[in-house]
């Protein structure tokens, strides 16, 4: 594993964009990239793992991305015997499209006109992985963390999500033997969208709660 | 009243600091961690259960669990539940580790 000819990280924020810089590939190693690069060094040595292994699950991982939870939600949003399903056992309506919702239950909790829901893990970074890909940065956060679940409407606004006052707002703490995923409302004005256009509108955000889906 | 939770048991503390909502695209090491915890845990290998792995996260103790970004502390918990498993010793884990510093050093700057 040569962590030189690999890209640094770089920021996403499309207000504030640099380029991956070349020049932080070579900056050396941090303690716990040592860390990592002994331990998969070891495991692959005692023939725990191969490195083929590792670089297929790398590659496995890069494909679960929220796009896979936006197919359930645009099946549910044209077929309202799906959605019953989905939020009854996604696990079995999942399977229906040929999606492995992976090895731990996930309930899918619906957004109606009268409640909305949040997800959260207060404590750690419990997530659907295998609907939504890898958690974002702020999920993990330390603030996302606390105040989800006293000033859930507060945090919203700060994604630019206002919920009004009459809509009662649940936020469900995920735990390492449960996780959640939100169903979000069919946006007004879709009615002409096919299955697929609506997939499009999906955001992840959508599916953890923190934002609307916009037509 | 005192409050006996653990460090990681932070739901509804009191914070003011905003949600930082900056993303970064997830760094190649880190995508080998989040690898090494799903192979250690499928049931060809079984060493690595979650909530082996939240514990080794939670035994890291306050300081170092504010000090370590995320994979950091994925690793670190990773690591120690190997040792404890002996899958590998610590003199294993401090060679091969004093290796990979010293391949650095052979590296051009």
């Amino acid at each position: 594993m040569n962590q030189r000819h690999e890209h640094a990280m770089y920021d996403v924020d499309p207000l504030h964009h640099h380029p991956p810089q070349a020049d932080l590939e070579d900056t050396r190693l941090t303690h716990h990239q040592v860390m990592q690069m002994a331990v998969a060094e070891l495991l692959i040595e005692k023939n725990i793992v191969s490195a083929d292994e590792l670089r297929a699950q790398i590659d496995f991982m890069d494909t679960i991305t929220p796009a896979r939870g936006a197919a359930l939600v645009a099946r549910a949003w044209t077929d309202a015997g799906f959605k019953d399903r989905l939020v009854a056992d996604s696990k079995a309506a999942a399977a229906e499209i040929g999606l492995d919702i992976g090895p731990i239950p996930i309930l899918v909790m619906e957004n109606t006109a009268k409640i909305h829901n949040l997800i959260v893990c207060t404590l750690c970074s419990c997530y659907p992985r295998f609907l939504l890909g890898i958690p974002p940065d702020w999920y993990k956060s330390r603030s996302y963390r606390r105040r989800a679940i006293n000033e859930p409407r507060k945090v919203l606004a700060e994604f630019g999500t206002e919920i009004g006052h009459e809509v009662e707002l649940r936020v469900h703490d995920s735990t390492a033997d449960m996780r959640y995923m939100v169903l979000p409302m069919r946006p007004q004005g879709t009615g002409a969208m096919d299955e697929a256009a609506l997939a499009e509108l999906v955001t992840r955000d959508c599916m953890v709660g923190v934002a609307l889906p916009r037509p | 009243m005192t409050d006996r939770r653990r460090h990681h048991d932070m739901g509804g503390l009191p914070d003011s600091e905003p949600v930082p909502t900056r993303e970064h695209l997830f760094e190649p090491w880190e995508k080998r961690v989040d690898a090494i915890k799903a192979l250690l845990s499928d049931d060809k290998r079984n060493l690595l259960t979650t909530d082996e792995m939240r514990r080794g996260i939670e035994d890291l103790g306050a300081d170092a669990y504010e000090r370590y970004n995320y994979y950091e502390r994925w690793i670190s918990s990773i690591t120690n539940t190997l040792l404890q498993k002996k899958v590998f010793t610590v003199d294993e884990l401090g060679r091969k580790m004093a290796e990979i510093e010293a391949r650095q050093e052979d590296k051009p700057l």
